[in-house]
């Protein structure tokens, strides 16, 4: 195949500002066509912008994207009818009916009569939605109204789905259905940004951006076995002197994040019992686990992904 | 282009039927201004020897579609808000079907509204006979465009809500009160008066009066020429329309926030 049909989305060196504002500097990317693809990333990170350039809202100055096999750059107006855009905000008529809401959609598709009510039926089928067609929805939980939102986007069949903040309001089992409902569209790619770690490891391969660079990406297990080991974390005491004493009395690196202190280390089991015998009651809380895409993101860039009071 | 607008102009209607509260104000409204002006006015003012009931028959009609042209293009910022916008700037849409939907859709509804207070002429004893009914539907019609045109490139133009009520107050405002609505400009102060000479609206409340009344009438008497009327009011939509489309055609950062 070549690339142009091994990707949906081919990306190089592409650079956005906003006036002096660098949003994005030399993010090169490629999505496989079928993937579940994420963009994680703080509030700033750029994400939002690289969202908007492949929807074809911003015009694409600096660097060279092919989307589905066309120029970003000129093939905007062409490339519209082939992608699906769900935004973060609901764009639904709250005082229509689901029904009304997806053919006003699909009409800005050019779908219509006869064909359009039956993949209106058919995304209200997969959607689990048929039994409150006729409801306004304004009526319907938000789990169900994300559903509307997305079954709009992907009534004209789009190759590449993009999504801002998919889960956005949703619960976990709600976000679980929404996986599940995209990833058993037959063929579809799926973008999505996030700013919560447990969404991307719902991407295959997860790129991570802060201050507009991409700053690691990779299937996530293969992202947190780059780092080694697990990650320890302890709350109580005074972090900073626990840090020090850490360091003097174990010969232990760790960081102050907040009210508590982690450290990533191999065997970290083994340390346990020693850290809980050499502070004794200091210890609050410790807690022994796998590193998060967040303690990825944190390695890359010395910093939370959400910094406390966020 | 053309299924785009339609649904646009489709949805515009649907949503306005589905706000009961925003039905019955707007029906109702132009209805309680007649009745409160009529009654207060008519003992002391009786402009061009009308009954002032009678007289502001026609300027309830231009006020009717400027009210439901400005509440119906309030929509285009509830739709930038909400979300809705960025779905339809995003989807394979020329952009000028965005206007003319838009546009159709609040002018359809001035009209209906307008229609709904038009036959209640009878009650006010303001002459009706299908002539002049068909002649008024038409002058609704373009008055209606251009008003909702106006309003919509303002609204494009615009983030709040609050702000829009605001031009409302400061520009529509004056325009309705100086337009031969509510007083002709023969009595106004000449500074008043040369407003009113200048303002587009004073030529369709005027056209309006031409078609209520005929040629020859005293009722029209001090008007400008019914042709004169006419081309004004149509060249207001025509630009009013232009202009709200080439607005909409710039792609600007504020689509994308």
């Amino acid at each position: 195949m070549s690339p142009a049909q091994e990707f949906a989305i081919d990306a190089a060196g592409v650079a956005f500002r906003y006036g002096e504002r660098t949003a994005l500097s030399d993010v090169s990317f490629t999505v496989p066509r079928g993937a579940v693809h994420g963009f994680l990333g703080p509030n700033g990170s750029g994400k939002s912008t690289l969202f908007k350039l492949l929807a074809t809202m911003l015009p694409l100055r600096e660097g060279r994207v092919t989307v589905l096999g066309l120029d970003l750059r000129n093939a905007a107006a062409a490339l519209r009818a082939r992608l699906g855009v769900v935004f973060q905000s609901p764009a639904l008529d709250r005082k229509l009916s689901v029904r009304a809401n997806l053919r006003y959609g699909g009409h800005l598709f050019g779908l219509r009569g006869a064909e359009l009510e039956r993949r209106i039926d058919e995304m209200l089928e997969v959607g689990g939605l048929a039994s409150r067609s006729g409801d306004k929805v304004g009526e319907l939980s938000g789990g169900l109204r994300r559903r509307v939102e997305i079954g709009k986007g992907l009534l004209h069949r789009p190759e590449l789905v993009l999504l801002d903040e998919p889960s956005t309001g949703l619960d976990p089992s709600a976000r679980q259905e929404l996986w599940k409902f995209l990833r058993s569209r037959p063929g579809l790619t799926v973008l999505f940004t996030t700013h919560q770690m447990e969404e991307a490891d719902d991407a295959d391969q997860p790129t991570i951006l802060d201050g507009g660079r991409v700053v690691a990406r990779g299937a996530p297990d293969a992202l947190r076995a780059e780092l080694g080991g697990d990650v320890l974390e302890i709350t109580g005491g005074e972090p900073d002197a626990l840090v020090a004493e850490l360091r003097s009395r174990l010969g232990i690196e760790s960081r102050a994040f907040g009210r508590s202190v982690r450290m990533q280390v191999p065997r970290a089991h083994e340390l346990v019992p020693r850290i809980v015998e050499a502070f004794g009651a200091r210890v609050q809380r410790l807690t022994l686990a796998q590193p998060s895409l967040e303690d990825v993101f944190l390695q890359k860039t010395g910093h939370r992904l959400m910094e406390d009071g966020d | 282009m053309l299924l785009a607008a339609w649904s646009l102009w489709h949805r515009e209607i649907a949503r306005f039927l589905a706000d009961r509260p925003r039905v019955f104000s707007s029906v109702g409204q132009p209805i309680v201004f007649w009745l409160l002006f009529a009654g207060a006015l008519r003992g002391s003012f009786r402009p061009g020897g009308l009954d002032y009931g009678e007289y502001f028959f026609p300027g309830t009609l231009a006020m009717v579609v400027l009210f439901t042209a400005i509440f119906a293009t309030i929509t285009v910022i509830e739709d930038r808000r909400d979300g809705f916008l960025q779905g339809v700037l995003v989807a394979p849409v020329p952009r000028a079907a965005i206007a003319l939907g838009k546009i159709a859709g609040g002018a359809t509804l001035a009209v209906l509204h307008a229609l709904v207070f038009y036959a209640l002429a009878p009650l006010a004893g303001v002459p009706v006979d299908l002539g002049s009914a068909a002649l008024v539907f038409l002058v609704l019609v373009v008055l209606a465009f251009a008003l909702t045109a106006v309003g919509f490139t303002l609204a494009w133009l615009m983030d709040s809500t609050a702000g829009y009520h605001g031009v409302m107050m400061v520009g529509f405002m004056p325009m309705l009160l100086l337009s031969g609505a509510f007083f002709p400009a023969g009595g106004a102060h000449p500074l008043l008066a040369a407003v009113m000479t200048v303002n587009p609206l004073s030529y369709g409340v005027a056209l309006l009066r031409h078609a209520f009344y005929g040629a020859s009438s005293a009722a029209t008497a001090g008007l400008p020429s019914p042709g004169l009327c006419a081309a004004v009011t149509v060249l207001f939509a025509v630009t009013a329309f232009a202009i709200g489309t080439a607005v909409v055609m710039r792609r600007t950062a504020r689509d994308v926030t």
